[in-house]
């Protein structure tokens, strides 16, 4: 893919701009826009609720948990004081107590009780139960692409228009009963709430967000290459906009190597020998949450558009597939006296956005590679949330796992073929990250 | 290949002529591409099946007659009056309307490499005159790892702009627009060696262009017409050109092999009857590393052997490959087990009739557990021999952290659980 | 498969038998199933070649079709298979409870009460693998688009009447066994292996003889040795000893024995038949003894608490069709339109939610399975301090510690549950440290300021808690077909009108 060329914010303008326009103005019914890691998807969500508050409609989001609907609700409200916002909520899920101190909010797990709002927000869950009232104009549906295809059947008759806003490339919705029987039909009820979409109204404006405001420049290429290889995005800001620096010079750990190696590249991994472990491999997990301490030991500085910064602990976040290893390396995070770092899975990483994180490969140490640690999102969300740098760490040998993995998968008919391909998407990375490797030996 | 590497191979296959690849077994390099055993055996042309008869455990499929008879029918049905019907169904699919007329050129030659240059001229010609062909079993050539593999679909149509589509006939049917995902991917992965074999060739000839979607021809619900789905193949022409080039690591495995091994099956002079000592074969066999799983029962026709030696090590494969994510480092039953009774203070053999520990010990020339990574970690680690477990002892020595600790938590908690609630005590659930 | 499952498994290769995997039944067994043991022809879709059904394990009734490529022959064994199986099918309809039920008057919106019929026992159909389910459904799609002469005149080849009508059932059945945890059609092989884990993995199990083996070894024989024997031991003429478990045949069966027998089955020659007959008879009968027996060991284990509520649903499924059957709805359609196929897997995934907590709170043994993966934990209750909530009456709410050896995968704010007199108790996590973990009690005590006798634990008190709810909620409705919004196509049309109609026909059918 050839690099765009021309100024990054005015093609993004541009194309807001465009899909703006297709919202309030488009005889569709819907619009649909992909936006790659970091470029400005909640903007363009809370943008699109102003306008469309602005000319009258007084629009309903879908957003798909509760948090993400809390982080809209304070975005809008920070944005436009002064916008009369609804937060619909379920009865025993209530919201962050935070929302209640903003004046220009109301709360309630009843939608009779929001009806003179401008903006109505909710997850689709909430949204499901909401009958007997009339359709709204407009429609924002945020995350689309993670929402199932069933729970957009339970809330598309809310609305007459949407525009659905979404990342293509992150985690797929799922279930854990068998859905094969609807395997290939347009309307599959476990495929993303998007594919449906299109299945059946070809004809809607699709627009892709062209530019990543967060990942830098040593990261845009390679995640969009990796993928998004059929719709490619790049960096807004250039190699020398963004760097990573430290007070302390390196002690010469393999740990502190790596960390340089980042500091400089934008990428490391820390390699270690290679051996079968359990899921949370005490010596991988050591390591992550020494590289942390070392991020914070060693006065992390960070350059950006935004000004210099010091590296902090609230903008460092560990990444790993399984609960029971985010939870081994916050542990390992509080015996090193780390308190503040974010520690989670990918799938509750999705959407946040961090200056380093430190990875802790899906597939290292283990026996086999399995569907769902090959799974392209969860590769491509632990490896997209960073602004500066990404330090992976792992076991040794895993592309032997990747070569050895059988690959017999069965294929439906009618069903198209998601691209890129896990095990494509990982040689890819891998073959990025092992040329910023730092090999250790505990 | 070196022609080193081929007469090591020739060697290996012993008198018996060669069983030359085809895309089913190209196609099944994916199966379990961690299987040195499976790919050494497949590179030298061993017929698998024969070792496996007269290792005393033959393959565990065989085909009917009826499917066979069924399938030829079918396809004669489909390729009837000039392959007319082939013709409409596929321009159907392709939203094109039906040709007239299409080229059936004549492919007969002698042999298979002259087959395979007549349908190259046949191609091209097609290419060149810009109408339609069709090519009924044309014959395809594909270097693998140096070696000609001949190929052989059921059909290529040549479409006027120059695209060349692969055609398979398979009589499974589609019923209401669905068929069994598994034969469908079978299908896949065989039709993508075809399409790889024709890339190679419109790169030599410099004209055609092969598409990475496929035609599948199937009967239709319950009757016999047929009916055709189009598959996009990509997925597995990537993983089958990766498990192609990676074919030349069976240099490595050869050269592990001890001087003079081979799976020759010292035939009688019928031709038929095998006179190799049983246990020397099978010791043959087993000095190639093997990565055995369930789910080879149903693609490897060693997997009976196979099996029955990963049993006797103990292999925790055996219980399917899955198992193992739980189990760190401990490869076999006896560790786990051993493992999991430390916390016990031996209930579960208490629980048991009296069952002496088993003998066999992990490790040492067992050949299973998933190939090199199952024994390499011996050198790594250098404190892991099976034995080690037997004692139960897990905290003491300066013994690495691999986690392990961790995996005998779990194993005790699981056995204290599990015994707590066979014996009624636990809390929780009806008690 | 779960770390405790493993290890059974394990177990059960050390031992040479299979180990409990469960110690109560976690299926509804009826007192009358029929078993079906169905054979097909090798390569042809939906071309049976023989059955054994039956309700009697003694009497097993027994079709075969001589000659499986011949139409009128097919039709005959499937008239056969109705008047055999219907009056079983259909067996239970009448017998039924009235359920009054709170509705809405269809007309005025007025709430009014409503009297449903619930059949009070439902059929069971009983099969010996996962292919035979899968077999059913076939079986059910083949049938239920054909019509009968009665039907349609002019229909060029009529089947005969009542086989539509299995082909309805068949299918009910085949895609209600879908549902998690539902009875109406099951396997023996999914049965077993629940309820045992046997030394060999997941995928050996699907072979009943295999499974059966490790199950029930003859004395002396190591399991694998045994299921070795059933998976592979042929007698003089080649035919494995015990035929596999159908729907597919042992190809050799078919090559050696089978295809000689047809051929003069066609040629016309005397006492053909009755050689085909005995052939397919012989593949059959070993199998038939295998699900009984694998019948007998499951009712050894007492039913699970909850595993009657279930079978409910399964009451409520067939009542369901029996409607549909007597309304005069068509047959199902080949394919599900979007809300239906929406519908179906939301209640399959609430289902599923269901039948683990079930599971879980019937059998200590799948406690176990949770507790060790940290969404449940049990232990001793070892002090507990009152509290109440705040504002204007307060209400109770106790802290309760317990202090456990279980890591449960919880933090403060966790809701959790605990059974109550058949009730579910929520408490909330306020604080949790290694072996010790302290709720707060937030219902079931009543209405008064002093919580209930007995629904505050005491220290001393055993007690479980678990971080998944006992009864999922239900899911959100879903629009009527008719209101398919846009995004999904639109209500269905003409194209699902299309979607019953029978099947081509061509002259000679299969091949
Ligand atoms: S059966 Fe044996 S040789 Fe065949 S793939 Fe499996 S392990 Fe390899």
């Amino acid at each position: 893919m050839t690099a765009p060329v021309g100024d990054p914010s005015a093609e993004a303008a541009r194309v807001t701009e465009e899909i703006l326009h297709d919202t309030l103005h488009s005889p569709r019914r819907g619009v649909v826009v992909d936006s790659p890691p970091g470029a400005g998807k909640s903007t363009l969500v809370v943008r699109a609720a102003r306008e469309l508050a602005a000319a009258g409609e007084k629009p309903m989001v879908v957003a798909q948990t509760n948090s993400q609907v809390d982080d809209l609700v304070k975005r809008l409200a920070k944005e436009d004081p002064r916008l009369p916002i609804g937060r619909l909520h379920g009865s025993d899920s209530p919201p962050d107590p935070a929302l209640s101190e903003l004046p220009s909010v109301v709360l309630s797990s009843s939608v009779g009780d929001l009806a003179g709002r401008e903006v109505v927000i909710a997850t689709a869950a909430k949204w499901a139960f909401v009958k007997d009232v009339p359709a709204w104009r407009h429609a924002i549906v945020d995350e689309a692409y993670q929402m199932r295809s069933d729970a957009l059947l339970k809330v598309a008759g809310l609305f007459e228009r949407a525009l659905f806003v979404g990342d293509p490339g992150q985690l797929d919705p799922f279930t854990v009963v068998g859905a094969d029987q609807w395997a290939g039909l347009s309307y599959d009820p476990s495929a993303s709430a998007v594919v449906t979409l299109l299945a059946h109204n070809p004809e809607l404006p699709q627009h892709r967000l062209p530019v990543s405001w967060r990942l830098p420049a040593s990261a845009a290429r390679l995640v969009s290459d990796a993928f998004y290889p059929y719709t490619p995005f790049r960096a807004g800001t250039g190699h020398e906009d963004r760097r990573l620096s430290f007070a302390a010079a390196g002690d010469g750990s393999a740990h502190d190597r790596v960390l340089d190696l980042a500091a400089e590249s934008g990428w490391g991994l820390l390699e270690l020998p290679e051996r079968r472990t359990v899921r949370t491999d005490p010596e991988a997990v050591a390591a992550v949450a020494t590289l942390v301490r070392r991020l914070l030991d060693r006065g992390g500085r960070t350059l950006s558009e935004k000004g210099t910064a010091a590296l902090t602990a609230d903008r460092i976040a560990v990444g790993t597939a399984h609960r029971d290893q985010a939870a081994a390396v916050r542990s390992a995070l509080a015996g090193l006296g780390v308190a503040g770092v974010t520690v989670d899975t990918a799938n509750r990483l999705q959407g946040q956005e961090y200056d380093v994180t430190v990875v802790l490969h899906p597939l290292s140490g283990r026996p086999d590679a399995t569907a769902f640690h090959l799974e392209t999102g969860r590769l491509c969300v632990l490896a997209s949330r960073h602004r500066h740098a990404c330090v992976v760490v792992s076991r040794a040998g895993v592309e032997r796992l990747l070569d050895e993995h059988p690959s017999t998968e069965p294929v439906q008919l009618g069903v198209t073929v998601k691209f890129p391909d896990g095990w494509e998407a990982n040689h890819a990375v891998l073959a990025h990250l092992n040329e910023r490797r730092v090999r250790y030996r505990p | 290949m070196s022609t080193t590497l081929e007469s090591r191979l020739a060697a290996l296959r012993g008198s018996a002529p060669p069983r030359p690849m085809d895309a089913r077994t190209l196609a099944a390099l994916a199966a379990n591409p961690g299987c040195g055993r499976r790919a050494l055996l497949d590179a030298a042309g061993v017929d698998k099946g024969a070792v496996a008869e007269h290792l005393g455990r033959p393959a565990p499929f065989g085909q009917s007659q009826f499917s066979i008879v069924r399938g030829n029918a079918f396809e004669a049905r489909v390729k009837a009056d000039g392959c007319a019907e082939l013709l409409r169904l596929l321009c159907e699919r392709l939203g094109l309307p039906a040709p007239d007329e299409a080229a059936l050129p004549d492919l007969s030659a002698v042999g298979p490499a002259g087959r395979a240059e007549r349908t190259r001229q046949a191609l091209e010609e097609a290419t060149a005159a810009g109408g339609w062909s069709l090519l009924d079993h044309p014959m395809l050539r594909l270097e693998v790892a140096g070696s000609a593999v001949h190929l052989e679909p059921d059909a290529v149509v040549v479409r006027p702009d120059g695209r060349w589509t692969v055609v398979e006939i398979k009589s499974f049917p589609i019923l209401d627009g669905c068929a069994d995902p598994a034969k469908v991917g079978a299908a896949a992965r065989q039709s993508a060696v075809y399409v790889l074999a024709l890339r190679a060739l419109a790169e030599r000839i410099g004209r055609g262009e092969p598409e990475h979607t496929v035609v599948l021809v199937c009967p239709k619900d319950f009757s016999n017409l047929p009916t055709c789905a189009a598959v996009d193949v990509r997925k597995q022409l990537s993983v089958t050109v990766r498990q192609l080039t990676r074919l030349t690591r069976v240099e490595d495995i050869v050269s592990e092999l001890p001087e003079g091994t081979t799976f020759d099956l010292a035939l009688d002079d019928d031709r038929r009857t095998p006179r190799r000592p049983v246990e020397e074969l099978a010791a043959a066999v087993d000095a190639v590393p093997a990565a055995y799983a369930p789910d080879c029962l149903s693609v490897c026709e060693l997997a009976f052997h196979c099996r029955a030696r990963a049993h006797e090590c103990g292999a925790v494969e055996a219980l399917g490959r899955g198992v193992r994510g739980e189990l760190g480092a401990l490869a076999s039953v006896d560790e786990v087990l051993a493992a999991a009774a430390a916390g016990l203070g031996g209930a579960w053999q208490a629980d048991g009739e009296g069952s002496a520990p088993a003998e066999h010990v992990s490790g040492g020339g067992c050949g299973v557990g998933g190939g090199t990574d199952a024994h390499g970690y011996a050198e790594d680690g250098g404190d892991f021999g099976g034995g080690d477990f037997g004692g139960g002892d897990f905290s003491g020595g300066d013994r690495r952290d691999f986690g392990d600790d961790a995996v005998t938590w779990r194993l005790r908690e699981a056995a204290r659980l599990r015994a707590e609630a066979l014996a009624g005590t636990a809390a929780g659930g009806r008690a | 498969m779960s770390l405790i499952a493993t290890l059974a498994r394990m177990e059960a290769l050390r031992e040479g038998r299979a180990r409990p995997l469960a110690t109560v039944r976690h299926r509804h067994l009826s007192e009358r199933p029929m078993v079906f043991v169905p054979l097909t022809t090798a390569g042809e879709a939906g071309a049976p070649l023989g059955a054994l059904f039956g309700t009697d394990r003694e009497e097993p009734t027994l079709l075969v079709v001589p000659q499986p490529r011949d139409r009128d022959l097919r039709f005959a064994f499937l008239a056969q298979l109705a008047q055999g199986m219907l009056p079983y099918l259909e067996g239970y309809a009448d017998d039924v409870d009235v359920e009054v039920r709170k509705g809405k008057d269809p007309e005025t919106g007025e709430p009014v009460e409503v009297e449903r019929e619930l059949c009070r026992d439902a059929p069971q159909l009983l099969v010996p693998n996962g292919s035979g389910v899968r077999y059913v459904r076939l079986l059910g799609r083949s049938m239920r688009f054909r019509r009968t002469a009665e039907e349609a005149p002019d229909e060029p080849y009529p089947v005969p009447s009542r086989v539509p009508l299995l082909g309805r059932w068949m299918t009910h059945f085949g895609e209600r066994a879908l549902t998690p945890g539902s009875c109406l059609l099951v396997s023996m092989t999914d049965l077993l292996s629940r309820h045992w884990a046997s030394g060999q993995s997941g995928l050996e199990d699907q072979h009943l003889g295999a499974l059966l083996a490790w199950l029930d070894p003859p004395p002396g024989v190591h399991g694998s040795e045994a299921a070795l024997r059933a998976e592979t031991a042929r007698d003089e003429r080649g035919l494995l000893e015990c035929p596999p478990a159908g729907p597919a045949t042992d190809p050799a069966f078919d090559n050696k024995l089978l295809a000689p027998a047809i051929t003069r089955y066609d040629a016309g020659l005397s006492g053909a038949e009755r050689a085909v007959r005995d052939l397919v008879g012989s593949q059959l009968r070993p199998t038939w003894d295998h699900v009984w027996r694998g019948l007998d060991l499951l009712r050894e284990l007492p039913p699970g608490d909850r595993v009657a509520a279930r079978w409910e649903g399964d009451r409520w499924s067939y009542t369901g069709h029996r409607d549909r059957l007597r309304a005069g709805e068509p047959p199902q359609p080949k394919r599900d339109d979007a809300v239906t196929a929406a519908a179906k897997l939301v209640r399959r995934e609430t289902d599923q939610v269901r039948l683990d907590a079930h599971e879980a709170l019937d059998d200590p043994l799948v406690m176990a399975e949770r507790r060790l993966a940290g969404e449940a934990f049990a232990g001793e209750v070892v002090a507990v301090e009152m509290a109440y909530s705040e504002g204007r009456s307060p209400r109770p709410r106790p802290l309760v510690s317990v202090s456990t050896h279980d890591r449960p995968h919880v933090e403060p704010g966790t809701r959790v549950f605990r059974r109550l007199a058949g009730k579910a108790q929520e408490a909330q996590v306020a604080a949790a440290e290694p072996g010790l973990v302290v709720v707060r009690l937030v219902n079931q005590m009543g209405r008064g300021r002093v919580p209930a006798e007995g629904t505050v634990p005491e220290p001393g008190d055993v007690v479980c808690l678990t971080a998944f709810e006992h009864d999922p909620r239900p899911a959100a409705p879903l629009p009527p077909p008719e209101e398919t919004p846009w995004t999904h196509g639109g209500p269905p049309g003409e194209a699902a009108m299309g979607a019953s109609a029978p099947d081509p026909h061509t002259a000679e059918d299969y091949l």
